[in-house]
């Protein structure tokens, strides 16, 4: 059953429909609305990082500013080059546009998750119990590697078949990047699903719900969070990983030639993955809809409003990011990738199957002995980085201070 | 019935892609035509119940193996129509023949042989029936043969790769004669500075009114 474990689907495939498509549409309407809200908080943000007012006026606080853009670049006039391949030109946005809609369906949004676990995440719509999440398939996680490995189909084409030289170029690095990238990714998922025992979404929630120290962050030991979170964003071509559209070497990288609508496909396609990427770090490490109730009354509801904080949390860090450093130079990007998240979380993997296999032998290691090694692994990590930084630092001032002296006297 | 449809839908996508690999002019368009081909053969995995070899499919073949030989055509130039008139080897076209005949031949021997058609019974002796489903996923299932029957074939393999990859490198990395001078310090640095001083200094620049970053859409 392509659709996976939902009760939904255990029955007649008729009654399940109405429910089906109600997920579906809604999916596909979060996914749009939360874009235009996202594109505005990026750039209400970064404006206040900035130092600037950022948009203020269309609507209160401007925030239908994306939509009063959309509708600008609707009715611009669209252009395709003379030298453009015409057919792949135009096929190109929908590559990287439906993979990004596509990925969504996995992530479990809500859903009873507290308590023992007997709940199993199940709500009730339309009289029908179901998890809230568009398809549970039985490869789960394994949709997601897939779905990200043909989003490269969309840059590489577009930039191709612009039939000009900085779009391909783009679109090379673009490649290359991502290629590089998904071998990090695809480790530190596998570190994940090593915890989980699944593939599937839904039995990761399950298996990280029952408390704070179940949460994959912790049993795997931070290392394949973060090594996923960089990949992750390396995938999503956002900076410092944004080679691949440098504006101040390659124009606008594999988007040079496109214009009006198709270029917005490709921004709502780039946004939208932001928001998956970070939907699907949520899942995988922080319990997805998983949190205690607080003050709330218990039910369903909680799940969901966990996701969207830890949700948020992570849209937040993205702009925090693009605001913050400075882009990658081109080798650095290749080094970073090859020599050392792969080697980091192809190390971390054996690390937690030897943990593992200990643990399935009495050796008494415990749960949380990965969480323990990652957490001073990385406390050492970065006040060792800490300490260079302060080093470089002050040699610097020191040379400088030498330097006045010496054009002093 | 839904299997059928499934399998019907997903055969004309699979032998279109087909055709158009080997009618397209352009190799880019014959790489999109195989990419179409590799997700029609996913679904067929998935409605066989192969998930993870859909999965692997999509990523191994789609993802990775399509995008390197695009990486080619685009990095070689070759992706312009070509001529199919010109015959690189001689006598190329009449031995493609023959030898598209023969394995066409082959193939379809082993479907019919495969079936009951010729031996009275299915494929795949040695095999239980409940060998394909004995409580465990997909997944466990290929683990399990991968890493007990066909274990040594599994590392050879692995053992395979790793010598290509490192031949690769091998002989791709010659070692240019300017690596060898890099320790020695270049004679211009010993020459007096053309420029002023102080106007080579990374912070002596004019405040530029540049549009800031991530206001594009």
């Amino acid at each position: 059953m392509i659709l996976g474990q939902d009760p939904l689907y255990a029955g007649d495939i008729w009654d399940a429909l109405p429910v089906t498509l109600l997920k579906a549409v809604a999916a596909f309407v979060f996914l749009l609305v939360s874009v235009m809200l996202n594109i505005w908080f990026l750039r209400k943000v970064i404006s206040d990082f900035q130092n600037r007012i950022g948009p203020n006026i269309a609507g209160p606080w401007g925030i239908l500013q994306t939509l009063a853009d959309g509708i600008k670049l609707f009715f611009k006039e669209d252009l395709i080059p003379d030298n453009a391949d015409r057919f792949t030109f135009k096929l190109a946005p929908y590559l990287s546009l439906v993979p990004a809609f596509l990925t969504f369906a996995i992530v479990p949004v809500g859903g009873d998750f507290n308590g023992d676990g007997s709940r199993d995440g199940l709500v009730t719509i339309l009289g029908k119990p179901t998890f809230l999440q568009v398809a549970d398939p039985p490869i789960g996680i394994l949709f997601f590697l897939a779905m990200s490995s043909l989003a490269i189909y969309g840059v590489m084409l577009a930039g191709w078949s612009s039939g000009s030289k900085y779009p391909l170029l783009g679109s090379v690095r673009a490649s290359a990047q991502m290629v590089s990238y998904e071998a990090a990714l695809g480790l530190a998922v596998a570190a994940v699903v090593l915890q989980s025992g699944s593939l599937s979404t839904h039995d990761m929630v399950l298996s990280q719900s029952g408390g704070l120290a179940n949460w994959a962050i912790v049993t795997t030991g931070v290392v394949p969070f973060v090594v996923f979170f960089i990949a992750g964003t390396a995938e999503l071509n956002h900076p410092p990983f944004d080679l691949v559209e440098a504006e101040q070497e390659l124009v606008g990288g594999f988007h040079t030639e496109y214009s009006s609508i198709r270029f917005a496909l490709f921004f709502l396609a780039e946004f939208m993955n932001q928001i998956t990427i970070s939907a699907i770090v949520v899942t995988m490490f922080l319990g997805g809809p998983h949190g205690p109730s607080l003050f709330l009354p218990d039910g369903w509801w909680v799940g969901t409003i966990w996701f969207f904080l830890k949700l948020s949390f992570f849209l937040f860090a993205f702009v925090w990011i693009r605001a913050t450093l400075p882009r990658f130079r081109y080798d650095q990007l290749m080094d970073l990738g090859w020599k050392f998240l792969i080697p980091l979380s192809l190390f971390w993997l054996i690390l937690l199957a030897g943990l593992r296999i200990g643990d399935g032998n009495d050796w008494g290691l415990g749960n949380y002995a990965a969480w323990f090694i990652g957490w001073f692994a990385g406390v050492a990590l970065l006040s060792g980085l800490l300490a260079m930084a302060m080093n470089t630092a002050r040699s610097e001032r020191l040379a400088e201070a030498a330097e006045k002296e010496a054009s002093r006297g | 019935m839904a299997e059928f449809m499934t399998f019907f839908v997903a055969a004309v996508v699979i032998v279109t892609g087909g055709l158009g690999v080997i009618a397209a002019r352009n190799p880019v368009h014959s790489a999109l035509f195989l990419i179409q081909t590799l997700i029609g053969v996913a679904v067929l995995f998935v409605i066989q119940e192969a998930h993870f070899l859909a999965a692997v499919q999509v990523v191994v073949y789609a993802g990775a193996i399509v995008i390197l030989f695009l990486f080619v055509i685009m990095l070689l130039g070759v992706d312009k129509a070509e001529d199919l008139g010109v015959e690189p080897i001689a006598g190329q076209k009449p031995l493609a023949a023959v030898i598209g005949a023969a394995l066409a031949a082959g193939g379809i021997i082993t479907v019919v042989a495969a079936v009951d058609g010729a031996t009275g019974s299915v494929s795949a002796p040695g095999i239980g029936e409940d060998a394909l489903d004995n409580g465990y996923t997909d997944i466990e299932r290929i683990g399990r043969v991968l890493f007990t029957d066909y274990l040594l074939a599994f590392q050879i393999t692995a053992a395979l790769l790793t010598i290509a990859v490192v031949g690769a490198v091998v002989l791709t990395r010659t070692v240019k004669a300017d690596d060898l001078l890099d320790d020695l310090e270049p004679a211009s640095m010993d020459l007096a500075p053309l420029a002023p001083a102080g106007a080579n200094d990374e912070d002596h620049h004019e405040p530029v009114d540049e549009p800031a970053r991530g206001e594009v859409v």
